[in-house]
């Protein structure tokens, strides 16, 4: 059983994974689970599913609520489909303060969408999440692995049209 | 040791102890929910806040070790302040219908509250609601009641071995649950119930059948294995509603197996016997007590021949009971009685030790450094035992097991042997030849011939170092290996292994009260006659009795076709015999087939009566359920044979009588509850070689959990687990291609002239050119004996 649930994470993943392993001590393989969760995530286009998560656990020798746990804990993990561009909205107080709110009526209003839903073309999906670390940049988004930050709305505009 | 004061008393505690284990020590109450002393420590609910001087904060009692000369108050304006806010924020989210709770009553919320808590909540939002979870037919859940203690998921990780439940999303969504939807299939799983401090875990098949405070508390004995046990058996009038367990921190610490918890449901069972029913010109009447009785024994005085009487008993009823049948049967003149029964090597029996047990006691064995089990599904046999292997496995011990089926172990196990049990006897010569090379003592005779051309691994050179290096180690023989043909060899050679590796040899022994047997004289081959001396007799066991097919039986508190290793061979037996009771608690169209008279004899738990544990332990109890109809302790019902028979010491007032005489003639004071333990090593007496090479298909039969005795057998709940799936054919995938066979495919399993329906489930932990058909299920009923060759044939 765990034999094939491992194939479910492909070679280049498990390059990645091992990379992660080879970080902590032999012992403690569970100790490289969020790496591993969103090397997998990446590779499934930007969620998990709950056969992925038993591949992670029987990669790391994991009980498999255990992987549950950590996957359901961090924001960054999703458990549903995505659109190809996650849009997380910084809305906690120094974004708040400085126009987030603006910036969410705007995203919505622009892909008629709500918080949390995905764009009938699946490109993208908005997601409202707590503080990101960037507040001398307020308010901010974080799209991939960037930060977008000083935004308003035209800024927004430029950077959809780009990711189109 | 150091000295600390709590609320202004001294208290001694040890250094590194916790300030909470400390005022527990010293009678000093401190609310809590998330600790448990059997448990690791989570400080997460923070009811424990106390005031501790000098500290900036209140500080969790449960997590803050003592320090010398430390000043505590758990009682001041400060620490009552900081308890009363922790309270406020439990019950945020916590439902405040206690009276619709099950755990009303008895919940450590509710009693809290009241302690430590407000009259009134400044909280006015709205209160968060999680769905309830199936987790399997013994656990209720309720999850909105969930405070977020993580007993239940601690005890699954720490305890069980499984962590099955989990602690998913955080904040406010932070729910307790298996996330899939899954059953808890842990062994021990219902211990959490004991554990949740509110009402999120009840048990599913007790709740709302009771308040808490209409239950009286029975202090009890679970009846269901060798172990021992202690549980408290709850009761609303005179009907058992529910069993929890009872802290012995010698035999089980806090916990209970699923088994002892839940068995009870099989004593409401529709077939129980609640009158004496005599079989006249084959059809079956309602007799009294007085008619049932002499017709049973004029119909045994009728037998003149008494060597032509077979008794066999289940070795799971009181010692009480065990005493006065053998002295009823002796007492008329014969010695065929035997409690042994799937047993099918006898070879070695005048061999045995006073009692075969664990040579310790049950709590020592979670400090052993080493252990090897030789056939024994030790988890899944005896859980509590398999907890405490999980507990020395733990604390580094190495574990191995030598088995027919690679079961699965809820530790780390060191080596495992799979081997079919054919090949058991040259796997355990191989194991000898690395004792005898690193023993310094001289081979026994025969040894180095017998092991001369067996081939030696490193693995089996690691297992028997381990064993030797160990200060304190075990050799375990389970009841799988004392249930096979060659058993007595395989014995002799374990013996020696764990003479020439200073271990322990020890006993897992079949149901509840092997030793009670034992020690009772019980036996065929000896009877006890005076202060602990034992006399050999001539009698016959379970297996010639059924083989010779003798005139009259007297079956007590078994099924035949469930119970014994070859049902069919016995089955035959009673339907050639002239006269068989059956004293038996329950009634079936089996026990009806094959009795003339049955006798309706109580269930443990409604008798007074003592079991014997596997450490030779003697735990008395009382009776703590109603008796059903007219159904008798059985103590009872054998003090009336006794004196119909006209023998002589059958005068009992009560079941103590009965136990003093029985310890008195053990040499025993009757205030004293332990058996002292011999030594179970045996004298070397070179077994015979045997040898194995057979390409016949061989059965492999292990009495399943829940399978194990009549009332187990009724418990409707444990039925519907995970673990009582047993009525398939397991063989691996090598044998499933050899044969052609697939999954869930269904067979005919045929054993010399016996079928059975079976269906096939492919396991590749079963050994190779093997089937796992486990005994006492239904399809095993109609087959012969547990390891003889099989046949599977599509059907």
């Amino acid at each position: 059983m765990s034999e094939i649930n491992k194939d479910l994470i492909n070679a280049a993943s498990r390059v990645d994974i091992d990379q992660w392993v080879a970080k902590y001590p032999a012992d403690q393989k569970q100790s490289a689970v969020m790496a591993a969760l969103r090397i997998v995530q990446d590779q499934n286009g930007g969620w998990l599913t709950t056969e992925l998560m038993d591949a992670v656990a029987s990669y790391l020798d994991m009980d498999k609520i255990h992987v549950y746990e950590v996957a359901t804990f961090y924001s960054m993990y999703e458990h549903k489909p995505v659109g190809k561009h996650k849009i997380c909205v910084c809305t906690n107080i120094s974004c708040m303060v400085c126009g987030s709110g603006e910036i969410v009526d705007h995203l919505e209003d622009k892909l008629d969408v709500k918080m949390g839903g995905t764009t009938e073309d699946n490109r993208f999906t908005l997601k409202e999440v707590e503080c990101l670390g960037a507040c001398s940049g307020a308010p901010m988004i974080q799209i991939g692995e960037h930060y977008y930050e000083n935004l308003d709305a035209e800024k927004i505009d430029k950077i959809l049209e780009e990711l189109k | 040791m150091v000295t600390i004061e709590i609320n202004g008393q001294q208290v001694e505690a040890e250094q590194g102890q916790m300030l909470i284990e400390a005022a527990d020590k010293a009678g000093i109450a401190i609310p809590r929910f998330c600790y448990h002393k059997n448990l690791s420590i989570s400080a997460s609910c923070r009811m424990c806040l106390v005031e501790v001087e000098k500290a900036p904060k209140p500080m969790p009692a449960c997590a803050t070790p003592v320090a010398d000369g430390m000043v505590v108050n758990t009682k001041s304006t400060y620490a009552l302040a900081a308890q009363k806010s922790v309270m406020e924020f439990l019950l945020i989210n916590h439902p405040l219908d206690c009276p619709v709770c099950d755990q009303g009553g008895e919940c450590d919320l509710q009693e809290f509250s009241i302690g430590y808590g407000s009259d009134k909540s400044q909280y006015a939002e709205i209160k968060r609601v999680v769905k309830d979870k199936d987790i399997g037919p013994l656990i209720a859940t309720e999850l909105t009641r969930c405070i977020h203690c993580t007993r239940c998921v601690r005890f699954g990780q720490e305890i069980a071995g499984m962590r099955e439940l989990g602690a998913t999303g955080r904040g406010d969504w932070m729910e307790i649950g298996t996330y899939i939807e899954k059953s808890i299939d842990s062994e021990l799983s219902g211990n959490i119930i004991d554990l949740c401090p509110v009402g999120a875990l009840t048990s599913k098949v007790s709740r709302f059948t009771y308040r808490v405070w209409e239950l009286a508390n029975n202090d009890s004995i679970s009846a269901h294995d060798c172990i021992g046990s202690n549980c408290n058996a709850q009761t609303k009038n005179g009907e058992i509603k529910r069993v929890i367990s009872r802290q012995n921190d010698s035999i089980n610490d806090a916990w209970i197996s699923d088994r002892d918890r839940y068995s009870f449901e099989g004593l409401q069972s529709d077939d129980r016997l609640t009158k004496p029913m005599i079989k006249k010109d084959g059809a079956w009447t309602e007799a009294s007590w007085d008619d049932a009785l002499q017709f049973a024994v004029n119909s045994l005085k009728d037998i003149k021949d008494k060597s032509q009487i077979g008794t066999v008993c289940s070795p799971s009823v009181t010692t009480e009971e065990m005493y006065l049948l053998q002295k009823v049967m002796r007492g008329i003149g014969s010695n065929n009685i035997d409690h042994r029964l799937r047993q099918s090597d006898f070879r070695g029996q005048d061999q045995d030790p006073l009692f075969p047990g664990l040579g310790m006691s049950v709590a020592d064995v979670a400090a052993q450094q080493a252990a090897i089990l030789i056939g024994s599904n030790v988890r899944k046999e005896q859980p509590i035992m398999g907890h405490q292997l999980r507990q020395a496995s733990l604390k580094g011990a190495k574990i191995s097991f030598v088995n027919p089926v690679s079961f699965d172990a809820n530790f780390n196990v060191a080596h495992e042997f799979t081997i079919a049990p054919s090949q058991m006897f040259k796997e355990l010569k191989v194991l000898a030849k690395v004792a005898l090379e690193n023993s310094s003592a001289g081979a026994p005779e025969g040894l180095a011939a017998l092991v001369s051309s067996v081939k030696v691994t490193d693995e089996h050179k690691q297992c028997i170092a381990e064993l030797s290096d160990a200060d304190n180690s075990m050799v375990i023989l389970g009841t799988i290996v004392q249930a096979m043909p060659n058993y007595s060899a395989m014995r002799i050679l374990a013996s020696y292994i764990a003479d020439a590796s200073n271990s322990t040899l020890s006993y897992l022994t079949p149901g509840a009260n092997t030793s009670g047997a034992y020690l009772s004289g019980l036996l065929p081959n000896r009877t006890q006659v005076a202060q602990g001396e034992f006399a050999n007799t001539d009698g016959l066991d379970t297996q010639a009795m059924f083989a010779q097919k003798l005139k009259a039986y007297i079956l007590y508190g078994i099924e035949v076709e469930r119970d014994l290793d070859n049902p069919v061979q016995a089955s035959q037996a009673l339907d050639n015999a002239d006269f068989v009771v059956s004293l038996s608690a329950f009634v079936t169209d089996a026990i009806k087939a094959g009795s003339d008279v049955i006798l309706p004899i109580s269930t443990i738990t409604e008798s007074s009566g003592t079991l014997i544990n596997v450490a030779g332990i003697w735990q008395s109890f009382n009776a703590v359920s109603k008796a059903k109809g007219l159904s008798k302790p059985g103590w009872k019902v054998l003090r009336v044979m006794g004196n119909l028979f006209n023998i002589d010491g059958f005068d009992y007032q009560s079941s103590e009588d009965v136990i003093n005489e029985l310890k008195s003639a053990l040499a025993l004071e009757n205030s004293q509850s332990e058996t002292s333990r011999a030594t179970n090593q045996l004298v070397w007496d070179c077994p015979e070689n045997i040898s194995a090479q057979t390409t016949d298909i061989q059965r492999i039969a292990e009495l399943s959990i829940y399978n194990v005795d009549a009332v187990t057998r009724r418990a409707t709940a444990l039925q519907k687990t995970q673990d009582a799936q047993v009525d398939v054919a397991k063989i691996n995938s090598a044998l499933a291609k050899k044969l052609k066979l697939e999954d869930a495919q269904a067979v005919t399993a045929k054993q010399a002239d016996n079928t059975a329906q079976v269906t096939i489930s492919i396991d590749n932990k079963i050994t190779d050119n093997c089937v796992y058909l486990s005994a006492g299920n239904v399809a095993a009923s109609s087959l012969g004996g547990g390891f003889d060759t099989i046949e599977l044939i599509p059907a």
